[in-house]
């Protein structure tokens, strides 16, 4: 049943009619997913936290076609994401072009920064690389901070897009990130399954093995970086525009940490696994920040900072739940979400038994 | 070396005497970057895991020191002991509780769990304190200054000094002499063997964590009363804390104290003589040079990994 007989069939997008249909079915409940939020509120969503959610799942994507697929760590993934942002901001308001041209723009110079890292990364492993990455990230920020260009501390106002005439609202820009993000979607898929996302998956399980039979490690340690950054500049660039304001103070350390949560969360390398961890690490997040708000556990946590803590900093609760969560996934589901999934797939298929 | 373009603020502050402030403040903070050092060095060394938590864990340590001090009054030695006792029992926990429970850890996943200890300790920390900068009251005035050939050094820079200094010495005398010490070095070097000599390696294990913590905690205290206190205060200090370590070797306590020393002095200058703002940018460049030339760093020797 599941033979496969030649390359071709291997690569096939959808490997059944089941699953054509219900990925299908899923993109039109994406469609009138927000006709959906706008009537019932369901879970207290809005259209605004669906287009974060759909902007964190393009980043995890990106980071986990290199962090889960091809095994190499960054933390430095907020500065693409910074890049990207100002650079579509940049294009926008300086030279007035168009979102749809002013977006891969962003990605490609993203991903050429991607490869520049790159370059170092060839040498280093493990705790290196994640030393190496994570100094780009905050050196990036740092830069953009004390270039006036960038608006400097400040930051940048980003201007608005019209469509035909009226400017862009949330509901708007969650069809153009939605298109975008399908497209990203099966571009990834499409990539693990051919000769590249092989070559990656290869330098995963053992770099030298994979060199002594033929991958190019040069060429695919940058390109996976450099792929991994496209991924992440063009949602920045997205970001900034749903946003409507950017400051570099914004795209921090923990944001890098945020990112890396999404993808371990959902599963490394698996890209449902990190649509499923950024749409849960963004929810839980929004909801978080405002845990003062949530019925029941709220105000008790209310009167118990006001007793021993500091009132004004409760929305912190949200950062100390996202550290359990990846303590404990680590601990417990090394596989995330998608490891999660698997085994109740298995549970069900063998079910009597 | 004189670069064409200076921003004036720093043409202002060249003077004669400019070079010799620049090398003393830097030592100064360049020797708080070495004991954050050598606080992950410890840790990397025994147990190959490289520690993210370890700012957060300094910083943590450093409001139960404020703490002590603003709201419960204690003497400030007490509550420098007090400190330390948390400290030890902060790394003991989380060695205890988290790390130690991860089967066949991966690298990715040890980071996972050393990034999630510090997120967990930083929103504590927020929740806690709040974001308010405060400074902490440290026995040195930083304002008093003691004159040294012309040189002016402030009584905190010379003190941090001083202590570093100290501490490292006893760190060297602690790891070459005593008996827990040599145990430390023994499952270094081969846990198996260790085991086989007697040695609880797990508790070797812990016991390595709880120095960390405490030398950690000296430099987050320092490091605070060189600038101020407030919950991302350790954000920069641990990226500057990474590259020391790169700079001398992951893997050699002396040559971390050197490459700290070395990276404060190589910031101070390039931000006096060159460029202020781009100051932090240093310690990433040292990093991905050294990285690049020189993976083993200064002082290490060669490391290669079998297969």
């Amino acid at each position: 049943m599941d033979m496969k007989r030649d390359y071709y069939e291997d690569i096939e997008l959808f490997k059944s009619t089941t699953i054509l249909v219900w990925s299908i079915l899923f993109l039109i409940f994406l469609g009138i997913l927000p006709w959906l939020i706008q009537k019932y509120h369901l879970l207290g969503m809005s259209i605004y936290i669906l287009n974060l959610i759909t902007i964190h799942a393009i980043v995890a994507i990106g980071l986990n076609i290199l962090v889960g697929y091809t095994g190499q760590i960054s933390m430095g993934h907020a500065g693409f994401f910074a890049i990207g942002a100002f650079t579509a901001v940049i294009l926008v308001l300086n030279w007035s072009l168009p979102l749809w041209i002013a977006l891969p723009i962003a990605g490609f110079i993203s991903s050429g920064f991607g490869f520049i890292l790159g370059l170092p990364a060839l040498r280093l492993k493990g705790p290196y690389l994640a030393i190496a990455t994570l100094g780009f990230g905050m050196t990036i920020t740092t830069i953009i901070k004390h270039m006036e260009f960038f608006g400097g501390r400040m930051g940048l106002q980003v201007p608005k897009i019209y469509l035909l005439g009226t400017p862009m609202k949330d509901i708007h820009y969650y069809y153009v990130i939605m298109i975008i993000a399908v497209l990203m979607v099966i571009g990834a898929v499409k990539l693990i399954k051919t000769r590249v996302g092989r070559a990656f998956i290869a330098i995963r399980d053992s770099d030298i093995a994979a060199e002594a039979m033929g991958v190019n490690l040069t060429y695919y340690k940058t390109l996976a970086f450099a792929v991994s950054a496209f991924y992440t500049g063009v949602a920045g660039g997205l970001y900034a525009f749903i946003l409507g304001f950017i400051n570099p103070e914004s795209f921090h350390l923990i944001m890098s940490i945020t990112f890396l949560a999404m993808v371990v969360v959902g599963g490394l390398g698996s890209v449902m696994g990190s649509i499923a961890g950024a749409a849960l690490m963004t929810y839980f997040d929004i909801k978080l920040q405002a845990i003062q708000d949530i019925p029941a556990i709220g105000p008790a946590l209310v009167t118990f900072s006001q007793k021993y803590m500091s009132i004004g900093g409760i929305s912190n609760i949200a950062v100390i739940v996202y550290g359990l969560i990846m303590i404990l996934i680590v601990l417990f589901e090394p596989l995330g979400i998608f490891g999660f999934w698997i085994r109740t797939k298995r549970y069900w298929k063998t079910w009597p038994f | 070396m004189r670069i064409e373009f200076r921003n004036p603020q720093s043409e202002i502050r060249i003077g004669e005497k400019m070079f010799g402030q620049l090398i003393v403040s830097g030592l100064a903070v360049g020797a708080c970057y070495a004991l954050l050092a050598l606080a992950m060095v410890i840790i990397y060394k025994t147990s190959e895991v490289l520690n993210f938590a370890q700012g957060e864990m300094a910083m943590i340590s450093t409001f139960i020191t404020f703490t002590l001090l603003e709201n419960y009054h204690v003497p400030f030695e007490w509550a420098v002991v007090l400190t330390f006792l948390f400290a030890i029992f902060l790394a003991i926990f989380f060695e205890i509780v988290f790390l130690r429970q991860a089967k066949n850890p991966t690298v990715i996943g040890l980071i996972i769990i050393t990034l999630g200890f510090e997120m967990i300790l930083m929103g504590f920390a927020g929740w806690k304190w709040g974001p308010d900068q405060r400074s902490l009251p440290f026995p040195v005035s930083n304002i008093e200054a003691y004159n040294v050939y012309g040189l002016i050094i402030s009584k905190i820079n010379f003190w941090t000094i001083v202590i570093s200094l100290v501490l490292m010495f006893i760190l060297f005398l602690f790891f070459r002499y005593t008996k827990l010490g040599i145990a430390m070095r023994a499952t270094q070097q081969n846990p198996l063997a260790a085991r086989v000599m007697g040695i609880r390696t797990k508790w070797i294990l812990s016991f390595t964590w709880a120095i960390s913590s405490m030398v950690g905690a000296v430099a987050g205290m320092l490091i605070a009363a060189l600038g101020v206190l407030d919950p991302p205060m350790m954000m920069d200090p641990l990226l500057k804390g990474f590259a020391s370590g790169v700079l001398g070797g992951m893997t050699s306590l002396p040559g971390t104290a050197v490459g700290g020393a070395m990276l404060g002095i190589i910031e101070n200058l390039f931000g006096g003589y060159i460029s202020l703002s781009f100051k932090s940018a240093v310690a990433f460049v040292i990093i991905v040079l050294m990285l690049c030339i020189r993976p083993s760093g200064l002082l290490a020797r060669h490391y290669v990994k079998k297969v």
